[in-house]
């Protein structure tokens, strides 16, 4: 780091600080529903990414949809798809549980074989729907532009929506969660299955929802995504590692310490990228990450949950 | 010789499988493929290694690595970096402007051999790396793993990790390891042309001997007490762990051995095909070895090889004329093999072989009915 001033180094850690926050929405999206249905079910959904880029083209359909019909609706298309993103990814979670994943709860490796397969096949769909090419859908006027407090910091402001997006997402899931009558039934279940089928919880059906939940905010991710960079069809499997390591690491079952993973996680990366190659920086995250996790498997905040 | 008749060549059943594997590879393809496709028989044959690794180690230890690509990768850079020191030697590299290194680190200007590069000058040095140091690697994350009681999910999701940084890492560094492209223009091997028909020919049967003496040492292991102790593991670990039991070091062990045998598959790849990339560490790769062993029978040694032969044929024969289509197969493929035929291949014969010896019964019977009738004819013939 020689050569930068005080100052210099200041303007370098809250520039890419911000670019960082863009990043640690994405993951902490990607997470959040990946953490739902790996703590509820303890399933590993390798197709969630696809689910997210499912959101991401839904954005883009639906710009090239309001673009075409409704020229003067630009400015605002972009809640609706937010809402649309979410509900078609959560759709089509509802049934790959429902058609897929339910009949191999018992068999968690499988799941993990299972829902690979089904993120190749949904892969090459978007291939053959949307093509090869990577596409993005014309951001409204209103999310273009920074802000600059100062001479050398610039704050993008669609970094800054995403985040507000994020934070509200997290603080309805964290109701629904732990304050809603559903989140009491879906705890209960993640505690003890046989004793919530007991007192009369159907516990399947909450499997279902709570996968579908999952999705569907990986649908929001994949709305949120086309704010910083374009989709293709593997765009998925690019984020899918990552956000592994931010369940894994944050402690699975733990809304705390996702949050606090997919935060450093981000930063990290985003901060090392300045200084030192892409790929490199993502060696070094990936690197620190794995050896932690040698010393202390159960992630940083893990959940007392009795297994 | 009974011991060896019933542990190792797995009785009768376990002996007419293996026979009949040894006849397909070493007999039929050999006949009737020219070199060309023998040579793609061959390649295909080095991922079997990985898949029966696979077997082993998810199938019977009921661990499942989603980075087998590592050791395999490991294997194939260790003997390419070997077959590329030999080809850049300074009488071959006098364009450059450093002389006697490979090629791509003069592109990316170095101006010295790279320490870890040193030793791979020696061929017996790089024999003895590519037996060691995947399985030394092995040991260190089964180590810190296994002993730590981590399994199931997150262990295949840390080797999957790790399989990502590798991959990473090789394309990163460009100048130290050649970079996206791999590792390529690979001739010779102490002087003899590794591109030739002969050497093709040569290194398939040393592949193919190579697998089988894999799948019988394999056999040995599961047949003995240890592989027992392995299927205990699987099925009840805490049971094995209160019996007394280290269960980690069982793990440890077969994840060390699965290493070492994926590493011979990387190293005879790299010899038959003539290059190692990144594109054989990552992910991709990594879980097609893990749908080749899946798909043959995760039960099943010598299921596993034909599973990899399968889908590779399969996936040379679609890609080529349908590239859409073999996605969908693919994926269809992982989902079907999981939710209806989780024994895979082997699974389907071991259901349905006693249909196909019935009808081979009923041939029997047809054919004694058919001498039966036969020789009172005769009999009546004679006394004419």
């Amino acid at each position: 780091m020689d050569g930068y001033t005080t100052s210099e180094l200041g303007a370098i850690f809250a520039m890419q600080g911000f670019a960082g926050i863009s990043l640690f929405s994405v993951l902490l999206l990607m997470a959040l529903g990946l953490a739902i249905i790996f703590g509820q079910m303890g399933v590993i959904n390798m197709a969630h990414g696809e689910f997210m880029a499912v959101g991401a083209y839904t954005t883009y359909f639906l710009s090239t949809f309001t673009e075409a019909y409704f020229p003067s609706f630009l400015d605002y298309y972009f809640v609706v798809a937010i809402v649309v993103a979410f509900f078609v990814a959560g759709i089509l979670g509802y049934f790959a549980e429902f058609i897929l994943i339910r009949h191999l709860y018992s068999r968690p490796l499988d799941t993990l074989l299972a829902t690979w397969g089904l993120s190749l096949i949904m892969q090459q769909t978007f291939r053959s729907v949307f093509g090869a090419r990577e596409v993005s859908p014309t951001l409204p006027d209103w999310l273009m532009g920074s802000v600059q407090p100062t001479e050398m910091i610039d704050i993008p402001i669609n970094g800054m929506f995403v985040l507000g997006l994020t934070i509200v997402v997290t603080l309805g899931v964290f109701y629904l969660m732990f304050k809603s009558n559903w989140g009491l039934r879906v705890r209960a279940t993640t505690q003890n299955r046989e004793m919530s089928g007991a007192v009369g919880i159907n516990t399947k059906k909450v499997d279902r929802y709570t996968f579908a939940l999952g999705c569907g905010i990986a649908g929001i991710a994949g709305a949120a995504f086309t704010t910083i960079a374009s989709t293709g069809p593997t765009t998925g499997t690019l984020y899918i590692v990552d956000t592994f390591m931010v369940v894994v690491f944050g402690g699975a079952a733990s809304l705390f310490g996702t949050i606090a993973s997919a935060f450093s996680i981000a930063q990290a990366q985003s901060i090392l990228e300045f200084f030192i190659s892409g790929s490199m920086a993502k060696v070094y995250t990936l690197l620190t990450l794995v050896i932690i996790l040698m010393f202390k498997p159960e992630g940083l905040f893990a959940s007392k949950v009795r297994r | 010789m009974s011991f060896f008749y019933e542990k190792i060549l797995g009785g009768k059943n376990g002996t007419a499988h293996l026979l009949i594997l040894a006849a397909v590879i070493l007999i039929i393809f050999p006949l009737f493929l020219d070199a060309f496709r023998l040579n793609l028989v061959g390649k295909y044959l080095t991922y079997a290694f990985a898949a029966v690794s696979l077997v082993l180690l998810w199938g019977y230890g009921g661990t499942l690595s989603l980075g087998q690509g590592i050791f395999f990768g490991l294997g194939g850079y260790g003997m390419a970096m070997f077959l590329k020191l030999e080809a850049s030697s300074p009488e071959n590299t006098t364009i450059q402007s450093t002389p006697g290194i490979p090629d791509f680190m003069d592109w990316n200007q170095l101006t010295e051999l790279p320490w870890f590069w040193e030793p791979f000058t020696s061929f017996t040095f790089t024999i003895i790396a590519i037996l060691t140091l995947p399985a030394l690697f092995a040991y260190i994350i089964g180590a810190a793993m296994f002993k730590r009681r981590v399994g199931g999910v997150y262990f295949a999701i840390i080797t999957q990790v790790i399989a990502v940084i590798l991959t990473v890492l090789i394309v990163g560094q460009q100048g130290l390891t050649g970079g996206i492209n791999g590792i390529t223009d690979l001739r010779t091997l102490n002087g003899w042309d590794i591109t030739s028909d002969s050497a093709k020919y040569i290194f398939y049967f040393i592949n193919a001997g190579l697998l089988l003496g894999v799948i019988v040492v394999s056999r040995l292991i599961l047949n003995s007490k240890f592989g027992h102790l392995l299927l205990a593991i699987r099925d009840k670990e805490d049971r094995v762990r209160f019996s007394g039991y280290d269960v980690g070091n069982f793990k440890i062990f077969i994840f060390c051995f699965a290493a070492l045998i994926s590493a011979i598959g990387g190293a005879m790849f790299t010899l038959q095909v003539g290059f190692m990339s990144p594109s054989f560490v990552g992910i991709v790769p990594s879980i097609e070895m893990v749908i080749f062993a899946a798909v043959g029978g995760r039960m099943s040694l010598i299921g596993a090889v034909y599973g990899t032969l399968l889908i590779n044929f399969g996936k040379t024969t679609f890609s080529e004329s349908f590239p859409e289509l073999w996605l969908f197969l693919m994926g269809g493929l992982f989902i079907a093999v999981v939710m209806f035929f989780p024994n895979g291949l082997a699974g389907i014969w071991n259901d349905y072989s006693h249909h196909i010896t019935n009808r081979l019964g009923f041939v029997k019977t047809g054919y004694n009915k058919i001498k039966q009738t036969l020789v009172p004819q005769k009999i009546q013939d004679s006394s004419h």
